[in-house]
């Protein structure tokens, strides 16, 4: 699994006691790069965050200082935008893994007699990647503009609220994060599903377990790991998003996410404090809930 | 392409291939599944059909409705002179962020396989939290840390951007060939009386070039496809992913599509090539097993 890759259990075993000044070499140049460029923008953010305006009172200018109440600023007066952040998030995880559950074990389990349209399956499945994540975005809200053919004719196979307003709404944006993240649901379900030994679902039906029984004890479980990572890739792009919910793309007024609001303060009203203080408030809860999250399925070896 | 789509494609890339399984006979409903699956991947493929057509539209200014079919988009591309630019600086951003992280990244990924090392569980830390850390922390962070140094934003900036999160992938994706690399081809090549350089640059490298291809690819798909740590700091440089952000509002040129369109076939002919030159290769190895 990706969460995995950097697990040090085997290659750590396996790595042979050598001479570490290469080592040190090899890594030193790559680490350095990640510590300016990651971990010091981290500090410098949450230098930032509690930041408070320069004395001079110009726009854009602050002054280093200890204002912890600049998180409770943000948290009053963005809560909504947060709590929305969150609430839309997990409703396109949850849809996605609805979605791609059925298509990844299509791909993964049952046309596994047939590799050539596996791989095909495959290459449709991350074909969106290939387009860019924006213009995907505006062909939905092209496609779904009120005066779209399209609209209706989804109405008509009832794929759709029979809703007059589409674009602009919360239903929209939940509609299009869905959309764009559920590649990220459906390959690491894929990955887990194809390592599905059938033999246990063999077993499962020989004891006269209902398939649904079958799913639900044996397939499930077993692509656990899957699901872990799926959730993961889609619902941290997704809370943090926040093109899908900006008014030029699908969202409307009532719609805009933490996202928005970190852009909005930090590149439109240079209130760099706020953006900062929202964007840790992002990044802790982020890491919370993965925490939590990952702990509670245990699946712990994954990260 | 996103930091997650990045990851998602290296999840299943790093899959190896089960036995072919025999046909199962388990099914709530023998054609709902592949009906299911046909549609999903139908809906999947919406947009881009979409975005294909409209780069024929013959569109005034705005492409929002058909106005009939052209392919005066397709020859001209560079009429809408902001599109190509925003292009060529794309192009530029991605080749220098990929060399740069490619780089970085298979020397990490050698390290870590070959070498034992302390505050090894630090450094994996380090290389994971990139990709589970949110872009628009990602982009704020290093917008903060540029506007506290007082550097002005532009290509550069975005460069070193786009390199930061490039170098997780590559390290990800490269890993996985080092570690299938058998060892005793190198201890050959020394046995040989190899240099170190030698061995390294006649064995291991050509070994590894697969795997660094790959992890060269996927980068140069994540830097071109980044829009959201571009924006933060980006300045007055435009990509493309930028151009058509700042062009949503007023509508986007058919230019645009043309570009997404093209880059699009191309990967679709990469991708295809790749699949089709491994099923030949795994057809070769099961011949020689």
């Amino acid at each position: 699994m990706a969460f995995s890759a950097f697990a040090t259990g085997t290659a750590q075993e396996q790595a042979p006691r050598r001479k570490s000044r290469i080592a040190l070499l090899l890594l030193l140049p790559g680490i350095l790069y990640l510590v300016l460029f990651f971990l010091v923008p981290l500090v410098s953010l949450l230098i930032t965050s509690l930041q408070a305006p320069s004395a001079l009172g110009d726009i854009g200018a602050y002054q280093t200082a200890f204002q912890w109440q600049n998180y409770v600023t943000s948290i009053t007066q963005y809560g909504g935008q947060i709590l929305r952040s969150f609430f839309y998030a997990v409703l396109a995880t949850v849809f996605a893994l609805i979605f791609s559950y059925p298509l990844a074990y299509f791909i993964g389990v049952k046309a596994r007699s047939w590799p050539l349209l596996q791989n095909l399956m495959l290459v449709l499945v991350i074909a969106p990647f290939f387009i860019s994540f924006l213009l995907r975005t505006l062909a939905w809200k092209s496609l779904l503009s009120d005066e779209s053919g399209f609209v209706t004719g989804l109405k008509a196979l009832s794929l759709l609220a029979p809703d007059a307003h589409f674009t602009g709404t919360p239903v929209a944006v939940v509609f299009g994060l869905t959309y764009n993240f559920i590649p990220f649901m459906t390959l690491p379900l894929y990955a887990a599903l194809e390592r599905l030994d059938t033999r246990y679902l063999e077993a499962g039906s020989d004891l006269y377990a209902h398939p649904f029984t079958v799913f639900r004890t044996v397939t499930i479980p077993l692509s656990m790991p899957g699901i872990v990572s799926g959730v993961l890739l889609t619902f941290i792009p997704a809370a943090g998003d926040y093109v899908n919910a900006s008014r030029e793309f699908l969202g409307g007024t009532g719609t805009s996410m933490i996202g928005n609001v970190i852009e909005s303060n930090f590149l439109v009203l240079l209130n760099y404090p706020a953006a900062a203080s929202l964007s840790i408030i992002l990044m802790v809860v982020i890491l919370a809930i993965v925490t939590v999250y990952v702990r509670r399925s245990g699946t712990e070896d994954l990260l | 392409m996103t930091l997650q789509e990045g990851l998602a494609i290296a999840t299943a890339v790093d899959t190896p291939k089960k036995p072919r399984a025999p046909r199962q006979r388990f099914s709530l409903g023998s054609w709902l599944l592949p009906v299911y699956t046909a549609l999903a991947l139908v809906f999947l493929l919406i947009p881009i059909a979409y975005t294909f057509i409209f780069s024929f539209n013959d569109s005034i200014k705005s492409n929002i409705s058909w106005r009939g079919f052209t392919l005066r988009n397709w020859i001209n591309v560079c009429n809408a002179q902001d599109v190509c630019s925003a292009f060529g600086n794309s192009i530029l951003i991605g080749v220098t962020a990929t060399v740069i992280a490619t780089t970085l990244g298979t020397m990490i990924a050698i390290a870590l396989v070959r070498y034992r090392f302390r505050f090894r569980s630090a450094v994996s830390l380090l290389l994971f939290l990139p990709m589970a850390t949110p872009e628009v922390v990602l982009g704020a962070g290093l917008a903060a840390e540029f506007l506290g140094a007082g550097v002005e934003k532009g290509i550069g900036t975005i460069i070193i951007a786009h390199t930061m999160f490039c170098i997780s992938f590559v390290v990800v994706t490269v890993k996985a060939r080092v570690s299938s690399l058998d060892p005793a081809l190198e201890e050959a090549g020394r046995d040989l009386y190899g240099s170190p350089a030698q061995v390294f640059w006649r064995i291991t490298f050509p070994l590894l070039l697969p795997g660094i291809v790959a992890a060269a690819l996927l980068s140069f798909a994540l830097s071109f496809d980044d829009f959201i740590i571009t924006n933060f700091n980006s300045g007055s440089a435009t990509t493309f992913p930028k151009f058509v952000y700042i062009a949503a509002s007023r509508g986007i040129p058919a230019e645009a599509n043309v570009i997404a369109s093209a880059v699009f076939l191309i990967a679709l002919v990469l991708v295809v090539s790749q699949q089709v030159s491994a099923a030949a290769r795994r057809k070769r190895l099961a011949r020689v097993g």
